[in-house]
């Protein structure tokens, strides 16, 4: 249930702050405005100094467990750049990364379920793929 | 001053600060990292039975990937929604000149979240509704996975948490998202 709950507060904000928008896409690729830069430059800031408190202070989770941030592999760098460029390509066609994929979609913009299939299809080739792909 | 709220859009100093929220919401609430690209791989080791015989979809989903399609639901729901608080003839105050680049382009309709005239059912058979939709969204899926995270995990919990990954991902995202919009837009559309 909390999963559900923290879902629809994340699609709620994507889609009143125009983050699904195809055309702020668009405007932020052309660097024309400061909006979707000052929401995820604003974003990384509040999880920034969070995680440091969380780390600092050693928090605890409600359960009482350690918190443990996932890691990504920090080792190596060809599929962050590849993969990276990749995403973007797609990102700017689309105009909408996963989560906006979703909200769209309970936005009522039923067409978007064409792109999410076709990105969940794109995942199974990567996992098809994976062992032949340079990482 | 509620309704004002929720009718006009949110601005980016607001609603920066609550997607970054769920970062921390996450790990001290679930004990979970933040990040949404990992759905699209539970719903392949869940949906397509033959994903099992790859070591990359070989694992419990329900235990490792359950909150994360749960997560994503209810972005569905939030989506569902956010659509109620949208007003008739709503159009996204984009900059004069993103509006005049598009315009150029043959985009007339600025109505709405997306061109209606592009993103159509009707419009899957074209060439340019062929590319931005399921070109465009293969890539989004492929690319995530590939780079082991999307906007989300790595431009916000990546960069947030200081990893070099993350960082070169997020580069990666631009110079696709450039190569879009200065080459293959222009291109696509005329």
């Amino acid at each position: 249930m909390k999963y559900l709950f923290f879902g629809t507060f994340f699609g709620f904000v994507l889609v009143k702050s125009e983050v699904v928008s195809w055309f702020r896409i668009q405007e932020m690729f052309y660097f024309d405005s400061f909006h979707m830069y000052g929401i995820i430059g604003s974003a990384i800031v509040t999880g920034l100094l969070t995680t440091l408190i969380i780390k600092k202070w050693r928090l605890k989770d409600v359960n009482g467990n350690e918190i443990s941030i996932k890691e990504k592999d920090n080792s190596v760098t060809k599929r962050y750049i590849i993969g990276g460029a990749i995403f973007g390509l797609g990102w700017g066609l689309t105009g909408a990364c996963p989560g906006p994929m979703y909200a769209l979609i309970g936005s009522g913009y039923l067409i978007i379920i064409v792109p999410l299939l076709s990105a969940i299809i794109g995942a199974f080739a990567y996992g098809a793929l994976q062992q032949k792909l340079p990482h | 001053m509620i309704t004002d709220f929720l009718t006009q859009p949110m601005p980016w100093y607001i609603a920066g600060p609550l997607i970054g929220l769920m970062l921390p919401l996450l790990l001290v609430i679930a004990n979970k990292t933040f990040g949404i690209s990992s759905s699209f791989r539970h719903a392949c080791a869940s949906l397509i039975p033959s994903a099992k015989k790859f070591s990359y979809f070989n694992y419990d989903w329900r235990k490792q990937g359950g909150w994360n399609l749960k997560f994503a639901a209810g972005v569905i729901i939030g989506g569902l929604g956010a659509a109620f608080f949208i007003p008739e003839g709503y159009e996204v105050a984009i900059s004069k000149s993103t509006q005049a680049t598009l315009s150029n382009m043959g985009i007339q309709d600025f109505s709405g979240l997306m061109p209606a005239e592009l993103f159509s059912w009707s419009g899957l058979l074209s060439i340019p509704g062929f590319v931005l939709m399921i070109l465009g969204g293969f890539m989004v899926g492929f690319g995530a996975r590939y780079a082991g995270g999307c906007t989300s995990g790595h431009a916000i919990t990546g960069l947030a948490t200081l990893q070099k990954a993350s960082l070169i991902a997020v580069i990666g995202f631009f110079i696709g998202g450039i190569i879009t919009s200065y080459f293959l837009l222009p291109n696509l559309l005329g």
